[in-house]
């Protein structure tokens, strides 16, 4: 056992290079969530009727369902890394900023898996 | 343990007009965003059950409340597209002296005002069609 303290094994050691991951990934879905985003947006706009035929039709073609399948998932994410740091900067309780902080999660992680399942199940579950 | 304070410091900060308008728009539109997002996965699940559920869905979806909230949409999706591209060349170190940071407010507010006016009359303009 080591009579030096935490803090003098640590220093010197550099940094665990993992302070800016939150910083790079809401950099890195925000820079793909642009085109992403407008191809979505574009999309839906220019579809020439909001029905069940001509949506899922739509969403049968393959580069359409690959495409709103990484818009989902990328839009979660970013999603996820925002709302974070607006409960960390504005809820001052210790335990509801946690338990909100879960729960965002969670929701995220269920808004994605619920939308890549929609998506696969219209353009995999051949014609209806 | 003791009160710390929260980062932006709601309740201190001298209210530089385009600094905080700017800067408050950027995340209260994300969180609607957000929202859209829920909104937009509910809807491909309705989707996904099938050509009753999803009549289900876009009936609900077509009420006159949701028309305000597509024009909702676009709107913040103008904002955070555009502020969100002020951030990114921020990020490269560019453009944060004051001048510049002022004019490219007005150029994010006007840039994305002028984009949320082509999509909704794009939008106003199909529904009107269909």
């Amino acid at each position: 056992m080591s009579l030096r303290s935490p803090l003098g094994q640590a220093l010197g050691r550099g940094a665990a290079k993992d302070g800016v991951h939150h910083w790079l990934m809401q950099r890195m879905t925000a820079v793909a969530l642009v085109p992403l985003a407008i191809w979505l947006v574009v999309s839906l706009l220019s579809l020439p009727a909001l029905d069940y035929a001509t949506v899922s039709a739509w969403l049968r073609q393959d580069w359409t369902a690959v495409l709103l399948i990484l818009s989902v998932l990328t839009a979660a994410w970013h999603s996820q890394l925002g709302v974070r740091v607006v409960i960390e900067d504005y809820v001052g309780s210790r335990g509801l900023r946690t338990v909100l902080l879960a729960l965002v999660t969670y929701l995220h992680v269920l808004a994605a898996a619920a939308g890549v399942f929609a998506v696969l199940k219209v353009a995999l579950g051949g014609a209806a | 343990m003791a009160a710390r304070p929260t980062s932006p410091h709601l309740s201190v900060y001298r209210v530089h007009r385009y600094t905080l308008l700017t800067s408050g728009l950027h995340r209260i539109s994300g969180l609607v965003l957000s929202l859209g997002l829920i909104v937009l996965v509910y809807w491909l699940m309705a989707l996904a059950a099938g050509p009753v559920a999803y009549a289900h869905a876009a009936a609900l979806l077509g009420l006159g409340v949701f028309k305000i909230l597509w024009l909702a949409l676009l709107a913040v999706f103008s904002y955070h597209l555009c502020a969100g591209l002020r951030h990114l060349v921020w990020d490269t170190g560019r453009a944060m002296e004051r001048a510049h940071s002022r004019a490219s407010a007005y150029l994010v507010l006007g840039a994305s005002a002028v984009l949320f006016i082509g999509l909704a009359l794009w939008l106003l303009g199909r529904r009107h069609a269909s």
